[in-house]
């Protein structure tokens, strides 16, 4: 993310729209990014990008400087995209259509590769929202622990539960689907 | 971890694409930010209070759910 002047990040705290727009403009990329490994579908992390700088502007009383507006936007982002996956649940089919297509290396046959990836990010979509993003950031984006938990508003050792709990779900999951990890 | 959990993360992995380093909106969503602090904060849709008014009164009903419904939250 980018860096900004304290004299822009005082202007904002008072709610100017300048000093606003420059904020965004610095940081909508790494936001929209943010939410987009989360989320995984472009349409909706832009839907979701506008929805987070809507929340920030509006907080901009509550905004304290000294602990910087990179966290502070990454967080409100984090639960943005959180509200959004508890409202559209397992239904969206969202994740699925984001499947990979690539030959996977050491599964064989193309197509039982192909419906494990389908069933897998079926299972994935099942998992509770809270889950699902500690997992997706934390194992397929490899994005530090700290980070999350920051994102989150949660300790370290939260999200490494969370972790864990998400692939043992994951693992049942798929094993009553007949795919044994 | 075991090595079982170890291969759902593969699995994982290979099942959902990850994400490039630096994806960009598609256009600039700056208006469009614009347009939603224009818009009036409308009141809340009708289904919301239905489902505010469904979960107080399952609290209401049935208070030993209430940490069963937190842990989902």
């Amino acid at each position: 993310m980018g860096h900004e002047t304290d004299d822009v990040l005082d202007r904002f705290r008072h709610g100017d729209l300048d000093a606003f727009e420059a904020l965004f403009r610095l940081h909508q990329r790494a936001v929209f990014g943010w939410i987009l490994r989360m989320v995984r579908n472009p349409a909706t992390a832009e839907e979701l990008t506008v929805e987070t700088f809507w929340r920030i502007y509006r907080a901009h009383a509550r905004f304290e400087a000294s602990r910087g507006f990179e966290g502070w936007a990454r967080r409100i982002a984090t639960h943005a995209a959180l509200d959004w996956m508890r409202r559209v649940r397992v239904e969206s089919g969202l994740i699925t259509e984001m499947v990979v297509d690539a030959p996977a290396a050491e599964m064989g046959d193309a197509a039982v590769a192909a419906e494990i990836r389908r069933k897998t990010a079926r299972a994935f979509e099942r998992l509770p929202a809270k889950l699902r993003i500690a997992a997706v950031l934390a194992v397929v984006e490899e994005r530090p622990h700290k980070e999350i938990a920051e994102a989150l508003g949660i300790s370290v050792a939260a999200v490494k539960v969370r972790v864990f709990r998400a692939v043992r779900m994951l693992r049942k999951d798929l094993e009553s689907q007949g795919i044994r990890p | 971890m075991t090595g079982q959990d170890d291969k759902v993360k593969k699995l994982l992995k290979e099942a959902l694409p990850r994400v490039e380093d630096e994806p960009e909106p598609s256009r600039d969503l700056w208006p469009r930010v614009l347009r939603r602090l224009d818009e009036k904060a409308g009141a809340p849709p009708w289904f919301d209070w239905a489902l505010g008014a469904g979960v107080l009164g399952m609290a209401a009903l049935f208070p030993a759910a209430i940490p069963v419904f937190l842990y989902y939250l």
